[in-house]
C-alpha cells in the first residue's frame, strides 16, 4: 500500500517449550485486535499480569473499522493512548445525505462546546492497532505473543487451560480468566460449543480504501440512488494519510469475485468522483453483513468481548466501539474479583450490561440496514417516500437512516445502580447507568473532568461536602473511593477542581451538597443531594456485587 | 385514543380529493403518494399511542378482503 506498511512483530519461542511447568496467569486474552489490545492495556494498568495470544504477527489488514466514537476515545484516554490516536486521526462532525442528484439533509455531530473529545475521529483500524500495540509495549505486566494460536480450551472448576500452537510446537498455559476477543468467527466460541445467533442481510457491499489528494472535505457523504450508482447506495469518508473509504452497495446477486476486480471498481469510482480526480486503490473487497449475538457473554471462566460476542453491520460505527466499551465494563470487575474484593457473580453483570448494550446496537444497525437495503416492496416504498419528503419537510429528515452513529448505551436498568431517592428530583441526563459527561474544569490534573475519574471509584462532591475524616476513611477502605470536590474550601485528602464555566453543575444538575458516585468505568452508579457515608458504602457494595438487588429498596 | 367517530368536515369532498389524488398515476406512483401521505399525517398527529391504535385498526379484518372479482 502506498500509505502504510504493516509492521511485522517478532515471534519469540515461548519459554514453555523449553521445559518447565505450565505457567498460571490471572488473565489470558485471546486475540490482539482492538478489543484484545484494549483489554491488555486496561488490565496491565490495573497491575494485573496479562498474557495476550494472537495467531498472526501483524495488525489488521484491509479496510475495517474507521470511525472511533467519543466514548471510545475517552476510554482510550483513560488507557493512556487517546492522544496519539486523535493526533493521527481525522476529526469530522458533518454528514450529508444525498438522494438522486440532490442533498436532502445534513447533520452536525459536534457536541456542545465543553468536551475534550470530538464526536468521532476517523483512523484506519490498522493504525489504531499499531498505536495500541505501542501502548502495550509500555506496560511491563502485559506480555504479547505473536504467532501463538489457541487450538484448545479446557475450562475447569478453578482455572481454564489453554492449548497453544506455535511454529516451534504446542504448549499449554492456564489462567483464572480468559477474555475471548478472537473476532467474528471466534474459533474459541466454536471450541466451547457455543452459538451466536442472528441474521445475515441479503446484500453485498464493495468496500474500498483509495488514496486521493483531493479537496473533498472530511465529511461523511452518503448517497441513496445517485446518478453514478442507480438504485443502490454509496458512501465516501475520509481517513488518515489521504486515504478515503468508499462503499458501494451491489445487491445480493452481485458476484463478489468479479466485483473485486480493478476493471469493475475503477469505472464506479470514476463515476462517483469525476474524471479529473486522480486516485489509487489501496484495498478492495466485497462484504456481506450480519447481526448476531451470543446468548450470554460469560461462559464460566471465559468472557466474550467484541465481535466474538456480538456482530453488527457497520452502519453507525457500533462494532469496534462497542467492543472497547465491553472491556471498559469488564476490566475493573475482573480486577476486584482477582483481588477477592468482589464475588465472581459480579462478572454476570458484565453479561447483563453488555448484552443490553449489544441489543441496543443490534436494533439500531438492523434498522439502518433495513433503510439502506429495504426488504420487500412496501419497505422500499416507505424508504423512498421518506427520502422524497426530506428535501422540503424537516420531520422526514429525522427518519432518514443511513446509520445511527454510535453513542454509549445508558445502563438504566443495571443491577449495579442505586436508584435516586424519592424527592432527590434530579433533572438533566446523568442518571445512574450513564457514562460521565465531560466538562471543562480547572485543577491539578488538567482541564477536563474525565481526567479526574480514574481507574477506581470516585465521588464527585459539589462544595466541601465530605468531611476530612470521611475522605480519609474512604481512602482506606478495601475498595477505596477517591473524593473529588468541586469548589468550596479545600478539604484535607480530597482532590479539588473548579467548575470553570459552570457547565459541570449544569450537566449534572448539581447544587451545593450534590454527590455523584462513579464506577471505575466512569459510569454513574449513584447520586444524592447530600453526602451520607452509610448510603455511599451501600451503593458501593451494590455496584460491586456484594449485596443482592432486593436490598436496593432500602436506599 | 384513536378517534373513529365522524371527524372529517365535508366527508364526500374529502373522499373525492383522495381518489383524485391518484388520477393518472401508475401503481408505483400511487404507492409512493400513499406512503408520503401516511408519513405526513403521522407526523402531524404525533401521538405514539394514537398511531399504534391506527395501525392496529388498519390491520383488522384483513382476511375478509375480497380475493377476486365477484366476491365483493
Amino acid at each position: 500500500m502506498k500509505t502504510y506498511t504493516s509492521p511485522v512483530y517478532p515471534y519469540v519461542r515461548p519459554a514453555e517449550l523449553s521445559g518447565g511447568a505450565t505457567r498460571h496467569w490471572p488473565v489470558i486474552v485471546a486475540g490482539a485486535g482492538p478489543v484484545g489490545l484494549t483489554a491488555a492495556i486496561d488490565l496491565a494498568q490495573r497491575g494485573i499480569d496479562v498474557l495476550v495470544l494472537d495467531d498472526d504477527n501483524t495488525v489488521s489488514v484491509g479496510s475495517r473499522a474507521i470511525c472511533w466514537s467519543k466514548r471510545a476515545l475517552e476510554i482510550l484516554d483513560r488507557l493512556g493512548c487517546g492522544e496519539r490516536i486523535v493526533q493521527k486521526g481525522v476529526k469530522w462532525n458533518v454528514g450529508r445525505v444525498f438522494f438522486r442528484d440532490e442533498q436532502v439533509f445534513d447533520f452536525n455531530l459536534s457536541p456542545d462546546a465543553g468536551h475534550r473529545r470530538p464526536a468521532f475521529i476517523n483512523l484506519q483500524q490498522y493504525w489504531v492497532e499499531q498505536l495500541l500495540v505501542e501502548r502495550v509495549g509500555e506496560l511491563s505486566q502485559a506480555e504479547l505473543r505473536w504467532r501463538n494460536k489457541v487450538v484448545g480450551v479446557a475450562p475447569q472448576a478453578d482455572r481454564i487451560v489453554v492449548r497453544v500452537s506455535t511454529p516451534d510446537g504446542d504448549y499449554a498455559v492456564q489462567a483464572d480468566w480468559l477474555i475471548v476477543a478472537d473476532g467474528a468467527r471466534s474459533p474459541i466460541r466454536g471450541m466451547l460449543g457455543l452459538e451466536s445467533e442472528g441474521e445475515v442481510f441479503h446484500d453485498r457491499f464493495l468496500i474500498a480504501d483509495i488514496y486521493m489528494t483531493s479537496d473533498f472535505p472530511p465529511e461523511r457523504w452518503f448517497w441513496f440512488d445517485p446518478p453514478f450508482h442507480r438504485n443502490q447506495s454509496a458512501l465516501l469518508h475520509r481517513q488518515a494519510d489521504h486515504v478515503w473509504r468508499v462503499d458501494f452497495q451491489l445487491g445480493w446477486d452481485a458476484d463478489p469475485e468479479e466485483e473485486k476486480k480493478p476493471e469493475r471498481i475503477l469505472p464506479r469510482l470514476k463515476a462517483m468522483l469525476g474524471d479529473k480526480v486522480e486516485f489509487e486503490i489501496e484495498w478492495a473487497s466485497v462484504y456481506t453483513f450480519q447481526c448476531r449475538r451470543m446468548l450470554s457473554f460469560r461462559h464460566g471462566r471465559a468472557l466474550f468481548a467484541g465481535d466474538a460476542a456480538h456482530l453488527v453491520s457497520p452502519f453507525g460505527a457500533r462494532g469496534a466501539n462497542s467492543g472497547i466499551q465491553d472491556i471498559d465494563n469488564l476490566a475493573w470487575k475482573l480486577e476486584l474479583v482477582l483481588e477477592d474484593l468482589a464475588p465472581q457473580t459480579l462478572l454476570d453483570s458484565y453479561d447483563v450490561e453488555r448484552a443490553f448494550a449489544a441489543d441496543e446496537n443490534i436494533l439500531a444497525t438492523t434498522r439502518s440496514t433495513e433503510f439502506i437495503t429495504p426488504k420487500g416492496k412496501a419497505s422500499r416504498t416507505f424508504r423512498d417516500a421518506v427520502l422524497m419528503l426530506a428535501k422540503r419537510h424537516p420531520f422526514a429528515r429525522r427518519l432518514v437512516n443511513s446509520g445511527r452513529l454510535s453513542v454509549p448505551a445508558i445502563l438504566r436498568d443495571s443491577p449495579l445502580n442505586t436508584a435516586d431517592a424519592a424527592g432527590a428530583a434530579f433533572g438533566g441526563a446523568m442518571a445512574p447507568g450513564t457514562p460521565a459527561a465531560d466538562a471543562p474544569v480547572t485543577g491539578p490534573r488538567g482541564d477536563w473532568l474525565l481526567a479526574y475519574l480514574e481507574d477506581g471509584f470516585t465521588l464527585l462532591a459539589f462544595g466541601a461536602e465530605v468531611p476530612a475524616d470521611a475522605v480519609a476513611s474512604l481512602a482506606r477502605d478495601a475498595i477505596p473511593v477517591t473524593v473529588v470536590q468541586v469548589g468550596g474550601p479545600p478539604t484535607a485528602g480530597a482532590r479539588r477542581i473548579e467548575d470553570r464555566e459552570g457547565m459541570l453543575a449544569t450537566r449534572y444538575d448539581a447544587r451545593a451538597g450534590t454527590c455523584y458516585l462513579f464506577r471505575p468505568d466512569q459510569h454513574v452508579c449513584a447520586r444524592w443531594r447530600a453526602f451520607d457515608l452509610a448510603r455511599l458504602r451501600a451503593a458501593l457494595a451494590l455496584a460491586t456485587g456484594q449485596i443482592a438487588i432486593v436490598q436496593k429498596a432500602a436506599a | 385514543m384513536l378517534n373513529t367517530e365522524p371527524n372529517i368536515p365535508a366527508p364526500d369532498d374529502f373522499y373525492q380529493d383522495l381518489i383524485e389524488l391518484h388520477r393518472d398515476l401508475t401503481d408505483e406512483q400511487s404507492a409512493l403518494i400513499n406512503a408520503k401521505l401516511i408519513l405526513l399525517l403521522a407526523n402531524h398527529i404525533g401521538d405514539s399511542a394514537v398511531l399504534r391504535d391506527a395501525m392496529r385498526a388498519a390491520r383488522e379484518d384483513m382476511t375478509r378482503l375480497p380475493r377476486g372479482e365477484g366476491q365483493g
